[in-house]
């Protein structure tokens, strides 16, 4: 396909080494080809259907992987019979659907079991410049690969899997440039957090970023990947960071990475992955990491949030009416006061889990806090891997033995109190500091109360038993690449 | 003025959704970024089918904890029990891909959406199910969501076939891909569309992994 513009864009570059056909030039809507999808037991169930009714087969199996991680327990001892005959019911036919459709399963008690986006990458199934879409919106995550992923709905799951393509709408471009370094005790997940703060929950839809600037080269790949995560949270529907060195090393020794010739010409091709100097973007938007802050959430959308020294917003201050009420109202879901300082707000569970947040990296920063330190007595706290092989690691490096000592529960990989469709729930009115990536109203459980940030944030508050600074804590420099 | 009889009879099958015009009462939903957790909670996820997702819809909003309606909830409001169209704040939809959302709103008998913005996959999700979702300007939208609050005249007519939205005060033009607007009128099968295609498809992965050996997948 011939490139539109003399000047493109990472994302034009990868769309347009994508595109079978253009079907409707005035609006961008084309056929994209699709490279890789990651399949769950819950967002698939009519895709298969469909086939089944049509009678179509898929177009290449071997290009998707299902993976059971929404609705399986993580308790211990484990097994493949499910809380809820609901979830026995998704369990049973995602199973019979991949055999017989022939896509590879990573079920329940699979070593390699996780949820899907922490799996995909640790598999180096992701790679710079490919496409990937999946039944789930946090497929922005291969982004920090220079990978294109976006979430799709069911029915474009059908499409997928009958076509190898998806009807695609062509996106504005959108640059974020993380300007200046980070400072100490500041994570990745803080530096989303003040994106969709500064932006709001969908000031980047209709928009792909990129994300730019000295900030970026700085931080992990894992971070990179919580970052392009939680991008969704403001509504792009492509996040990707243009790869480079630590990419290419980290995807290097991973299980289905290209091997011998092919690795050399592919890390040749990946190296000339990146936006053109010259190219205008849509917007730019320009996010100082040097002021940053940890990152907390007060309301019920994950652009209500706030630095944790600071107090909750004032609804009354607000001119809009329309935005006064929406305040109002999530302050009251939250049974929270206008006024009240953030690191007052009393907690009753803590959570470290999520596709955001829960590889091995996240879990060794939670315990840079939690050594030698104890949860607070009122509270209740739990660990979830992203994956089996994130337990495993975390394993060997002895993390869970802090966990443990600590008072968290060391739980098995899933996607758990993420979204609760498990057995891990909060009761009405609990109040939760969590690491994943949505407060939404009843999302943890109906009439839960969810603050989102970090990890380290998270077991900072597990021991403080409120919301808490962790830079007040004392912890040693958190390197997170090597560990304790 | 828009009166009932000027209105083309709206066309809906079930199952397929051939959709020209269609008239009946708005409801307004102002809040902002009302997410697809609230549209349809996860209790409602674990089936293996679209069916019965009508009960779930706004369950959280609709229902009380001993599960008896909400008065206070507008859809439950006598003025608005057939609401067909919602008229909503911005960036509905948004948070997880879940297609539930979009076919719980079809069941119960929504068959219009207008907004400002909506988020991306739900807004998809919407054509790929003949739920029509009109982007307008927040001008235009101020002025439905003023009508669909007043019980007296929320009475909408949504023309897909001229683009328009008629009220009893006012007419307002909204623009639509064609390519949506064929779509939602002849209720076309797109994967049948695409395998038409089937060839291209195929010399492009070709060629695609030809140029980029790694990406095949074994
Ligand atoms: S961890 Fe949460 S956000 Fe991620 S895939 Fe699972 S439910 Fe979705």
């Amino acid at each position: 396909m011939k490139p539109e513009r003399a000047h493109r864009t990472l994302y034009d570059k990868i769309v347009d080494a994508h595109s079978v056909r253009m079907l409707d030039a005035a609006s961008g809507l084309l056929l994209l080809y699709i490279d890789r999808t990651v399949l769950n037991e819950y967002t698939s169930p009519q895709a298969f259907s469909g086939l089944r009714e049509a009678h179509r087969r898929v177009w290449r199996p071997e290009a998707a992987l299902g993976v059971v991680d929404h609705v399986n327990p993580t308790a211990a001892g484990r097994t493949r019979t499910m809380p809820d005959p609901g979830g026995q019911l998704q369990t049973d036919y995602f199973a019979k659907n991949c055999a017989e459709f022939g896509i590879e399963l990573f079920d329940v008690l699979h070593p390699m079991q996780g949820i899907e986006h922490v799996v995909m990458p640790e598999l180096g199934a992701i790679m710079p410049g490919m496409t990937v879409a999946a039944g789930d919106s946090h497929t922005t995550t291969y982004g920090a690969f220079g990978a294109l992923g976006f979430g799709i709905g069911t029915s474009d799951i059908e499409h997928y899997l009958a076509t190898q393509t998806v009807i695609y709408r062509r996106l504005k471009n959108m640059r974020v440039n993380l300007s200046g370094r980070r400072p100490q005790g500041i994570t990745a997940k803080d530096i989303v957090m003040a994106l969709i703060r500064k932006i709001g929950a969908s000031g980047a839809t209709g928009y792909a970023i990129e994300f730019a600037g000295a900030g970026l080269g700085d931080l992990s790949v894992e971070g990179r990947m919580t970052i392009c995560n939680m991008a969704v949270e403001c509504g792009a529907r492509g996040a990707i960071a243009a790869p480079d060195e630590a990419v290419f090393a980290y995807v290097a020794d991973k299980p289905r990475a290209p091997r011998g010739e092919a690795w050399e010409r592919a890390v040749a091709a990946w190296r000339r992955l990146k936006s053109d100097d010259a190219t205008e973007f849509d917007r730019e938007v320009d996010l100082p990491l040097t002021s940053i802050e940890p990152m907390v959430t007060w309301g019920t959308s994950p652009d209500q949030s706030m630095p944790i020294s600071a107090a909750i917003p004032d609804p009354r201050t607000l001119g809009d009416a329309d935005k006064r009420r929406d305040y109002e109202r999530a302050l009251d879901y939250m049974g929270l006061a206008p006024g009240q300082s953030i690191s007052s707000i009393k907690i009753d569970r803590a959570f470290i889990g999520s596709c955001t947040n829960a590889r091995i990296e996240d879990l060794r920063e939670a315990a840079f806090v939690l050594r030698g330190r104890k949860v607070a007595p009122h509270v209740r706290a739990m660990i979830v891997p992203g994956s089996s092989s994130v337990r495993r690691q975390a394993e060997a490096e002895g993390l869970d033995l802090i966990f443990k000592s600590a008072g968290f529960e060391w739980r098995q990989a899933g996607c758990s109190m993420c979204l609760a469709m498990n057995d891990d729930v909060l009761a009405p009115e609990e109040r939760c500091a969590s690491s994943t990536n949505r407060n939404f109203e009843g999302r943890q459980g109906a009439r839960g109360r969810t603050h989102l940030m970090s990890p380290a944030m998270v077991a900072a508050a597990a021991v403080a038993g409120r919301l808490a600074d962790v830079r007040a804590m004392d912890v040693p420099a958190m390197d997170v690449a090597h560990g304790l | 003025m828009c009166a009932q009889w000027m209105c083309p009879q709206w066309m809906w099958r079930m199952g397929f959704e051939h959709f020209a015009a269609s008239f009946g009462l708005a409801a307004p939903m102002p809040a902002a970024n009302i997410d697809t957790d609230v549209i349809m909670p996860k209790q409602f996820l674990k089936g293996i089918d679209r069916a019965g997702l009508d009960a779930g819809l706004f369950y959280g909003l609709r229902f009380a904890e001993n599960g008896a309606p909400n008065p206070d909830f507008i859809l439950n409001k006598t003025a608005w029990r057939d609401t067909r169209f919602l008229v909503v704040g911005p960036n509905f939809g948004c948070g997880s891909s879940r297609e539930h959302a979009v076919w719980g709103l079809r069941q119960f008998g929504i068959r219009a959406l207008i907004g400002t913005t909506f988020a991306g996959i739900f807004f998809d999700n919407c054509a790929r199910n003949g739920l029509l979702a009109i982007e307008a300007s927040s001008s235009d939208v101020a002025l439905l969501m003023a009508a669909a609050t007043d019980p007296k005249r929320n009475h909408f007519c949504v023309d897909l076939v001229n683009q328009t939205i008629t009220t009893e005060d006012s007419v307002i033009r909204y623009q639509i891909d064609e390519s949506r607007k064929t779509a939602l009128m002849r209720g076309l099968d797109a994967i049948g569309v695409t395998l038409e295609g089937r060839e291209a498809i195929a010399l492009f992965e070709d060629m695609h992994f030809a140029q980029n050996p790694w990406l095949r997948p074994s």
